[in-house]
């Protein structure tokens, strides 16, 4: 028999880019809004940011569907450590729940690629980047998704973190003040915007301080 | 088969699979949009069945519950299993007799963990699913794919229609649309889908829904004219090699 129907696959990727930047004592989470799948585009506001806990916010780029199953099981464990354990989840907790929820499903993934955004028990900004099977690593900032690639090389430019390598151990987080990295955050997708297709529409903004959580939001190009 | 050997693993012989590998009778765009006092949603009638039109006066829109309005493109049969679903659904709700009732978010909800559930058993249901209502003022439009992708919007398409009907929608729609700009908007959008999507059929259907309930229309006809210069001759440009 011919084959006459292209097969059928569980998966689909929806596009869009995650950024997230520590700071001394702030952290900026953004993403965009634009929701594609092949060359269309099914919505031009749809947030791919989810606020986890009170200092814990994660970007998830991917399949959708996918990004929303993981989003409402690590909403619903963090409503039982509530209960369990009467305080909010610490960003360090969250990343190794997310680490181990995603290879709990590693021989039927999550399609989902996640940078994890917010401040630890010091108050000091926090980004744990992942794979789709849940491998991370505690970073300075970091990128995801389908603009990774323009994003990631811009920001090592401009941010020129200290080699991991490093012995002792430097800290990871930016020079930066708050504004320069929400600024930064701005060029970098105004210009992953220009090349890549999935990303546009509408920038998402969460920034993260001991003040407590803002949201910013800026128009990209639509085409 | 003409060979009786052992079959190979189920997963990787169609023949013997249970699942839908494809869909069999389909249904084509469904449009819908928010205007003024709710949801107006369109579709044709037409059943493909493959690229053969197999049925012209299948309803592919239908009323759930009090407040909820559902259309369907993709596996029509896939549909009706879905509509008894949601049929049992509303009446084990309506059981309560707690005088509260599901709204258009909590079925659109239903839908896309229904949806997600089946892609997650590889037997997908073979539809994109387009969902809107009105509840307590609230109108509420969104959007099911086969594999479980789903979002609100102020208009939706399926299929063709989001890629005919979709830039249309965004440079005309406005949120104050009254009832008959609305209809004559959805109009626009399956006039062009019927000129250019081979399976939409000239017999459709409007329906609307607003905080008094559901109302669909008779099938009708749009006025078509085919005297388009872009119409005519339309192989000039294509020559053949043969």
């Amino acid at each position: 028999m011919t084959k006459e129907h292209a097969n059928w696959s569980p998966y689909d990727n929806n596009g869009g880019s995650c950024v997230a930047i520590a700071g001394a004592n702030y952290c900026v989470i953004a993403a965009d809004t634009r929701m594609s799948t092949g060359y269309s585009i099914l919505t031009r506001d749809y947030s791919k940011i989810c606020k986890l806990a009170d200092k814990a916010v994660l970007a998830s780029s991917g399949f959708q569907a996918d990004v929303k199953a993981l989003q409402k099981h690590l909403a619903a464990k963090h409503l039982i450590y509530q209960h369990q354990h009467n305080k909010q989840m610490s960003c360090p907790a969250m990343a190794q729940l997310l680490s181990n929820t995603l290879y709990y499903k590693r021989f039927f993934p999550y399609y989902a690629f996640n940078v994890l955004g917010g401040l630890d028990s010091e108050g000091k900004g926090c980004v744990f980047t992942y794979d789709a099977v849940g491998s991370y690593e505690r970073v300075g900032y970091s990128s995801q998704g389908s603009g990774s690639t323009l994003i990631i090389p811009f920001l090592d430019n401009q941010l020129k973190s200290p080699s991991p390598l490093l012995l002792p151990a430097v800290d990871a987080v930016t020079p930066l003040s708050e504004a320069e990295a929400i600024d930064l955050v701005k060029t970098v997708f105004a210009s992953a915007t220009e090349r890549d297709i999935y990303t546009g529409d509408r920038l998402e903004i969460v920034v993260l301080n001991a003040d407590g959580t803002r949201y910013e939001y800026m128009e990209l190009r639509k085409d | 088969m003409e060979s009786n050997q052992a079959k190979p693993g189920l997963l990787c012989n169609p023949e013997a699979s249970q699942r839908t590998l494809y869909p069999y009778v389909t249904g084509t765009s469904v449009v819908a949009l928010k205007y003024k006092d709710g949801i107006l949603m369109a579709a044709d009638m037409g059943g493909s069945y493959g690229s053969t039109l197999r049925y012209k006066s299948v309803e592919r829109m239908k009323p759930i519950g009090k407040h909820s309005l559902l259309g369907a493109s993709g596996e029509i049969s896939d549909f009706q299993e879905l509509l008894r679903y949601l049929d049992e659904l509303i009446l084990y709700d309506n059981m309560w007799d707690d005088g509260n009732s599901l709204g258009p978010k909590e079925v659109h909800n239903y839908l896309t963990r229904v949806m997600y559930n089946r892609r997650n058993k590889f037997n997908p249901l073979w539809n994109s699913l387009v969902l809107g209502g009105v509840k307590k003022g609230q109108k509420y439009l969104g959007m099911v794919s086969m594999i479980g992708v789903n979002f609100e919007d102020n208009h939706v398409a399926t299929g063709f229609g989001n890629h005919l009907a979709r830039p249309i929608l965004r440079d005309e729609w406005h949120e104050n649309l009254t009832f008959e700009e609305g209809v004559k908007l959805l109009e626009k959008c399956m006039r062009v889908l019927l000129y250019r999507d081979r399976s939409a059929v000239n017999k459709l259907q409007i329906s609307k829904i607003t905080e008094e309930g559901v109302t669909i229309s008779q099938p009708y006809s749009l006025k078509t004219f085919w005297g388009f210069s872009a119409f005519e001759n339309p192989t000039l440009g294509a020559e053949g090699s043969w």
